[in-house]
């Protein structure tokens, strides 16, 4: 049993389900729903380098899914670029935009640098939402190109889409496994536990928090410009900061700086809702408080609660380790470190 | 080989320390003595780049070093073990010395070979370098940061009360350490409250209150000075 909790057997699992899911269902609706999943997972994994492992908790992250959306959106509706090169440039323009306002906000810390990302956030909504020459304002952009043909493979078609997308979100996953069992990664884990402490070890954690930063924000940008893809449709709305509470609800729900984390929440919430339409707003009404139990009594969310408990199970076998999960030294409850090898 | 030349740190507007002169020789151990709050791991704050001095300049080798960003300071070559002997408790004890040795980081051999130095002056270390740092005792916790402060291969190693909070018998130990880890060429400089066991193993040091320094001079002089004996000493 405490082996099939391993993260990576966990997403082992999922990703095994996710491939075979389309045929366990032919209701389109439920792939259009879990496409979409998809795509938010990815954004959820950007947050999650950024605000899991780095500490620093960023509220621009949908500005940049709708920079990504928007640059995919405008390069090939009114500059009519082919899609692909449309889609690489949106990522490098995410990826751009997202180092310069790094180099500004990271010079802020804790509840100033989410405060500042707020804000930031803010102004790319309004800069969207009145640029009407560029981005057509409220009206939103339309008849923004699917993939279109790749060989014999047709992404106009739902279930191509929904390959494709989860193509990239395995891409995602990889690569963020792949810095996380990293030096990278120890360092991000670093800084977040004391940047004086990576200071004095020899760690420019500028250099650092910026890498990550842009990282995550390209991971939004990656998240953006599949959903306009995706959905050909998109609207200033998409960059609000209810969206940025979306990615961060289904990271605390999942478990935020773990592995699994991502892909759980989102699922999790995203079905959830879809179930619960009928109570349409009052569902906030049990979100609310489940989420904000969920943060008290789980700050590292259903994966940190499942790994949490597997720790202590192995614990009782291992009397002289046991002393270990008592000692917390992080700064926060959400920052206390669990050993990155579970993932 | 550190010079600290008028050196002054604020908080705010509060200053912390005033007009710092300490210098230190290659090869040596200088000892800062003082109370609480006097100043001791500002003046390291301020060696180590963590917080720059509002006036004054410091000294590495002959370069100024107050601009420098404090990873720079480490690849130049001192290294700072901070006092309450932080570590990354959620990774092993070998994941945090390979963390030390992160200016290094590109050089594997070099890494195992001061790794297993490490191991050499610590055998308790090498023995649970797979246990989660958080899980050590105390006295395993300090060997851990200044095993992984060595990691770096510092010419120049700041422990900062490294004796605080420890059983006599260890703190015996690990001043015999730190005797070793300087024959073996490292320049030390220490700060402490523990006065009698810190001024054995010292070449000379400085006693601090608020901020500036009162007192200095080889360890034998403050050893057998009346008001050391009477502050720090207990005797
Ligand atoms: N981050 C800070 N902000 C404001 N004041 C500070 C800060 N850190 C230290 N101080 C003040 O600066 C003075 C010197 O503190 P410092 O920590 O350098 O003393 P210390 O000699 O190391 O003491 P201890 O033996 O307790 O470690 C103290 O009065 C302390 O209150
Ligand atoms: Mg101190």
């Amino acid at each position: 049993m405490a082996k099939i909790l391993k993260q990576r057997n966990i997403i082992s699992l999922l990703i095994l389900i996710a491939i075979v899911f389309p045929f366990l269902t032919k209701n389109e609706y439920f792939i259009h729903v879990m496409t979409l999943s998809f795509i938010w997972m990815i954004g959820v994994y950007g947050l999650n380098l950024l605000a899991g492992y780095t500490g620093y908790l960023s509220l621009a992250h949908a500005g940049f899914f709708a920079i990504g959306a928007y640059s995919l959106g405008i390069l090939t509706v009114k500059a009519e670029m082919n899609f692909w090169l449309a889609f690489l440039l949106s990522l490098l323009i995410t990826g751009i935009l997202g180092f310069l306002i790094g180099l500004i906000a990271l010079r802020t810390k804790e509840h100033f640098f989410a405060i500042y990302t707020l804000c930031v956030g803010y102004i790319i909504y309004l800069v969207i939402d009145k640029w009407d020459s560029l981005t057509e304002g409220v009206r939103g952009l339309i008849g923004i190109p699917a993939p279109g043909k790749a060989g014999p493979i047709n992404f106009e078609e739902p279930l191509s889409q929904y390959y494709l997308v989860l193509f990239f979100l395995l891409v995602t996953v990889l690569i963020v496994y792949r810095i996380i069992h990293s030096l990278s990664g120890r360092t991000y884990i670093a800084i977040r536990n004391s940047e004086d402490l990576a200071l004095t070890i020899g760690i420019s954690t500028m250099k650092n928090k910026l890498s990550v930063f842009v990282l995550s924000t390209i991971f939004a940008g990656l998240s953006g410009a599949l959903y306009a893809s995706f959905i050909r449709f998109i609207g200033p709305d998409i960059g609000q900061i209810s969206v940025t509470f979306d990615l961060l609800t289904y990271l605390l729900v999942g478990g935020i700086g773990t592995l699994s984390g991502p892909i759980v929440g989102t699922v999790l919430i995203v079905w959830l809702s879809q179930e619960l339409q009928f109570l349409q707003d009052y569902r906030m009404l049990i979100f609310g408080p489940v989420l904000t139990l969920l943060v008290i009594f789980y700050p590292r969310g259903i994966v940190g609660a499942l790994t949490g408990w597997k720790h202590k199970r192995d614990e009782k076998r291992k009397p002289q380790a046991a002393r270990a999960s008592s000692m917390a030294f992080g700064k926060s409850q959400v920052t206390v470190d669990k050993p990155v090898k579970e993932g | 080989m550190l010079k600290l030349q008028n050196v002054s740190v604020k908080y705010g507007s509060f200053t912390a320390i005033e007009n710092l002169k300490i210098e230190v020789e290659e090869g040596q151990i200088v000892v800062l003595l003082g109370a609480n709050g006097a100043g001791k791991s500002t003046a390291f704050k301020a060696i180590s780049g963590l917080k720059k001095p509002s006036s004054g300049e410091i000294f590495f080798q002959g370069t100024p070093i107050s601009r420098r960003t404090a990873d720079k300071i480490v690849q130049l070559g001192i290294v700072q073990c901070p006092e309450g002997r932080h570590l990354f408790p959620a990774m092993s004890v070998y994941e945090n010395l390979k963390m030390g040795a992160f200016v290094h980081r590109r050089k594997k051999d070099e890494i195992k070979k001061s790794m297993s130095h490490v191991f050499e002056l610590f055998p308790i270390l090498k023995e649970k370098q797979h246990d989660p740092a958080g899980s050590l005792s105390g006295g395993q916790q300090q060997m851990l940061a200044i095993g992984r402060a060595l990691m770096s291969k510092p010419k120049l190693m700041m422990l900062d009360e490294p004796s605080v909070g420890l059983a006599p018998l260890i703190v015996e130990q690990m001043f015999e350490v730190i005797k070793t880890i300087n024959k073996e060429g490292t320049t030390i400089l220490l700060a402490e409250q523990n006065a009698n066991a810190a001024l054995k193993i010292a070449d000379k040091g400085y006693v601090f209150e608020n901020g500036s320094v009162v007192l200095q001079g080889t360890s034998n002089e403050l050893f057998s000075n009346d008001e050391v004996r009477k502050a720090y000493i207990g005797a």
